[in-house]
């Protein structure tokens, strides 16, 4: 790409996050109830209408909605996320203590469900017995109409209550990880198996293949030196639309283990009506998915040459 | 006239042993779990230095033959009896393994198309060199020095720059090159080219055999040349074997098969490539020239923008030419002459930059609303050169061909269903086709579709591009005969754009010839055949096929 296609990309994803902001700040602030009444008109406290009020005041809730909207969006622009209505604390704070626990197993998440996608695609593309391709092509539907916690669930019960291979509360680190990991991974390798599978075969139809074989290559040879790398584009464009799909499944895998996270965060968030926690998380996810389709669009060229080419208008 | 009777090298070297011997070869597809024999006991030898040439239309088995010989048949293909001796090897039953390392090492191969036949990601050194890395070769500096050898012996220019380009960069004949490198760099002693350029330029073609019969003569390799074009293998090959619905029709020495043709199909099939290569076309009456000619272009200019701060290149440079009512005009050039963009901007697909053009009455650079273009573009209809691509796969013929008279609400639907049988009856099909899908059609049936579906508008100007370079030669013959009937009947007028001569000499009243965009020669087409004033038109005219070496007269036709 040329750096001047490189800077107009720059510019569309900051209009991306430009817009996730204002529309998550709307949507947020359109929700009926809100986290301040949730949080002190509990009978519990005893506070009068009066005082309520004030500490509404106090909080700026009563500002109108477009100041609220400038004030907030100059925070995040300085990199203050404002105070979680809940407890008090800044959700920047709030933010960096779990983001490193969903990181590592966003990553490893992912990594698994490119490591089980490929395997998957290789080995359907590359047996010889029908019955087995026929199999292995059919695995990623199944997969994708898993339900995450479901599938978390019978997790649960296979290795931890069957087969009692691994501690539901209180193993090591690692031990705590392998089944949160495979719950999210699962449900993300199967489009990309199915995207990889499909190119595969897309390519091996493909005349240069043959070309190849008459070479004297093997059809491994073919499939790892040749095949792969011309099936890794479209498939790379998916796995950039995919890590949307693991910010949702971080949610449900995290709540279902008990993991601390962004998706704890989140389902606490919700619960409460916490806008501030949301608006920061709404937006981290809206950077997440631009950058990551950022280096996709940045990578893809040295994958495939052909990208790097300027069209002239034919 | 002469053809010659031996070739350098074909019988010098080691002796009459064939170095390729295959006897009684049956090859069978399985579909839909039936099995159909395709190649029913094929047998013919090559010896080492030699050039035989297989022959056939499209079906006739001869590139499964070619296939099964390297043994890479198609996954539901299967090699069902017979022998392949390769020196003193027997190829069949060999295990994959073996096989491999007779592939690339013993048999070369060159591909029918370069443009899809290099990995796109790989840099053409990667590709050259890969042959080199499956057997073992040699270091990788090593490798890296062969590559760039190998490079230059097939006539590229700076090695070095080549083999750091992707095939994206390089043109198809340079492409080709590469490909020919690959399938000779390991000295292989059989080297199977399938249809090698059949996806090139005349006058490039005519350099790719060139070069694979100079590098037969150097390794005394042995050529089995694949081929639909006989014009192609009566110059090239020893010997023919002439190939129909799996079965060997005739074999022989060229120069036997060519003057002496036992079997009908053979006399068919040298008849249709003798008039494609006929020398001078007959001259066609001339037309009274019309008040308003239906194609008039003069001083045509199309540019397309390179990107900021560079000059923009000028695609069509200057192009005139008028059209009289109920002739044809052919536009001939190489890839890149700029025959596409003259059509496109003809068709109002892009605006010109500069220049007068007039289709059936519209001036095609004043058009502004779509409604006017929608109207040039019933006046002037398309017709493409892929019939396989150009017809929706989902739809059949009879949906096909009333989907143009919905757009333009030609007709309701009584009349949409009386025009469509009409309109099948014109291009010679059965009735029935209108409830085929496009792929139970063969290409030529297809093409004849996508005729009726140009002329069911009834339009006063077609334009052909390229109508029937994807066609068997004798199903070309019957297409350019049924265009040249509805021309008749119809009175239409005909922008007929090819590479190929033999077939412009065929249909054209007029021609321009392209290059680089500018119109270098034009006139009648019997004139320029007869008398070309450039050397570039010479060129042309000297790489059709067959032409060089066709006899005057051909017995049989």
């Amino acid at each position: 790409m040329t750096g001047r296609a490189v800077l107009s990309r720059l510019g569309q994803a900051l209009l991306v996050i430009a817009l996730a902001f204002t529309g998550a700040f709307v949507l947020l602030q359109a929700l009926p109830g809100d986290a301040m009444l949730i949080k002190f008109e509990n009978p519990d406290l005893g506070l009068s209408q009066a005082e309520i009020e004030a500490i509404r005041a106090a909080y700026g809730a009563d500002t109108p909605i477009w100041q609220a909207y400038l004030h907030t969006l100059a925070g995040f622009l300085v990199g203050d996320f404002g105070y979680s209505i809940q407890n008090g604390t800044a959700v920047g704070g709030l933010i960096a203590e779990v983001l490193p626990q969903t990181a590592l197993l966003a990553v490893l998440g992912f990594t698994t469900a490119v490591l089980l996608a490929v395997l998957i695609a290789f080995t359907a593309t590359w047996a010889r017995n029908p019955w087995l391709r026929n199999l292995l092509a059919a695995l990623p539907s199944v997969f994708i109409s898993v339900p995450v916690f479901w599938l978390a669930m019978v997790l649960i019960q296979v290795f931890s209550f069957q087969l009692g291979l691994i501690k539901v509360i209180g193993g090591g680190p690692v031990e705590s990880l392998v089944l949160p990991v495979l719950t999210l991974a699962v449900p993300i390798s199967a489009p990309l198996a199915q995207i990889l599978v499909r190119s595969i075969e897309d390519v091996q139809r493909q005349p240069f293949v043959a070309v190849v074989r008459a070479k004297g290559a093997s059809r491994w040879w073919v499939l790892t030196r040749n095949v792969a790398r011309n099936a890794l584009v479209p498939t790379l464009t998916i796995a950039g639309v995919l890590l949307g799909e693991l910010i949702a499944g971080a949610v449900v895998t995290e709540t279902v283990f008990g993991r601390a996270g962004i998706g704890r965060l989140t389902e606490q968030a919700v619960a409460n009506q916490d806008v501030a926690v949301l608006q920061a998380i709404v937006v981290l996810a809206a950077v997440v998915f631009v950058v990551a389709n950022l280096l996709v669009d940045l990578i893809s060229p040295l994958i495939d040459p052909r990208l790097k080419k300027t069209v002239r208008t034919a | 006239m002469t053809i010659t009777e031996t070739r350098p090298g074909a019988d010098t070297g080691a002796a009459d042993r064939p170095v390729l011997d295959v006897r009684d070869l049956v090859v069978s597809y399985e579909s839909r779990h039936r099995r159909t024999e395709v190649v029913h006991g094929v047998s013919f030898t090559i010896k080492p230095g030699e050039v035989v040439a297989l022959v056939g239309e499209s079906g006739s088995g001869k590139s499964t033959t070619a296939q099964a010989i390297i043994g890479l048949l198609a996954e539901n293909g299967r090699l069902e009896a017979g022998g392949i001796t390769l020196g003193e090897t027997e190829l069949t039953g060999l295990t994959d393994k073996a096989m491999r390392d007779i592939r690339g090492r013993r048999i070369g191969l060159v591909p029918q198309d370069p443009n899809n036949s290099l990995n796109p990601v790989k840099t053409i050194g990667e590709s050259l060199a890969e042959v080199l890395r499956v057997h073992r070769w040699g270091s990788k500096p090593a490798i890296r020095q062969r590559v760039l050898e190998l490079l230059e012996h097939v006539g590229l220019d700076d090695p070095e720059l080549r083999a750091g380009q992707y095939p994206h960069e390089l043109s198809g004949g340079m492409k080709q090159r590469v490909l020919i490198a690959s399938a000779i760099a390991l000295d292989p002693e059989v080297i199977i080219a399938d249809e090698p350029t059949s996806a090139l330029d005349v006058t490039v073609q005519r350099r790719i055999l060139d070069l694979i019969d100079g590098l037969r003569v150097e390794h005394n390799s042995a050529v089995l040349l694949v081929t639909h074009d006989l014009g192609v293998a009566r110059e090239r090959a020893d010997r023919i074997v002439v190939m129909r619905h799996g079965r060997i029709v005739e074999a022989g020495r060229t120069t036997e098969v060519i003057a002496n043709p036992r079997e009908e199909y053979t006399a068919t099939l040298l008849a249709e490539a003798a008039a494609v290569a006929a020398e001078v076309p007959p001259p066609r009456p001339v037309p009274k020239p019309t008040a308003e000619p239906p194609i008039r272009v003069s001083s045509l200019v199309q540019e397309f923008d390179t990107g900021r701060g560079r000059a923009p290149f000028r695609a069509v440079d200057q192009v005139s030419m008028t059209v009289a009512e109920g002739t044809t005009h052919a536009i001939v050039g190489e890839s890149g002459s700029g025959k596409t963009s003259t059509v496109r901007a003809l068709l109002g697909f892009h605006r010109p930059t500069s220049g007068l053009v007039k289709i059936a009455g519209l001036d095609v650079g004043a058009l502004k609303t779509r409604k006017q273009v929608r109207e040039l573009r019933r006046r002037a209809q398309l017709v493409l050169q892929n019939p396989y691509s150009s017809l929706d796969p989902r739809q059949r013929i009879a949906d096909i061909l009333a989907e143009p008279l919905l757009n333009y609400r030609l007709a309701d639907r009584a009349g949409r269903r009386t025009l469509v049988t009409e309109y099948l009856d014109r291009v010679a099909l059965p009735a029935d086709t209108a409830q085929k899908l496009p792929r139970e059609l063969s290409g030529g049936q297809r093409q004849r579709v996508a005729i009726a579906r140009a002329l069911i508008v009834q339009p006063r100007v077609v334009v052909l591009d390229e109508p029937v370079s994807a066609l068997d030669v004798t199903v070309q013959a019957q297409i350019l005969r049924l265009l040249t009937e509805l021309q008749d009947e119809l009175g239409l007028t005909y922008l007929f754009i090819s590479h190929d001569l033999g077939v412009v000499g065929r249909i054209s009243d007029t021609v321009s010839v392209m290059r680089r965009g500018r119109v270098v020669e034009a006139g009648w087409t019997h004139e320029v055949f007869t008398h070309p004033s450039t050397d570039y038109t010479r060129e042309l005219l000297a790489a059709i096929p067959g032409r060089s070496t066709a006899p005057a007269t051909t017995q049989g036709a």
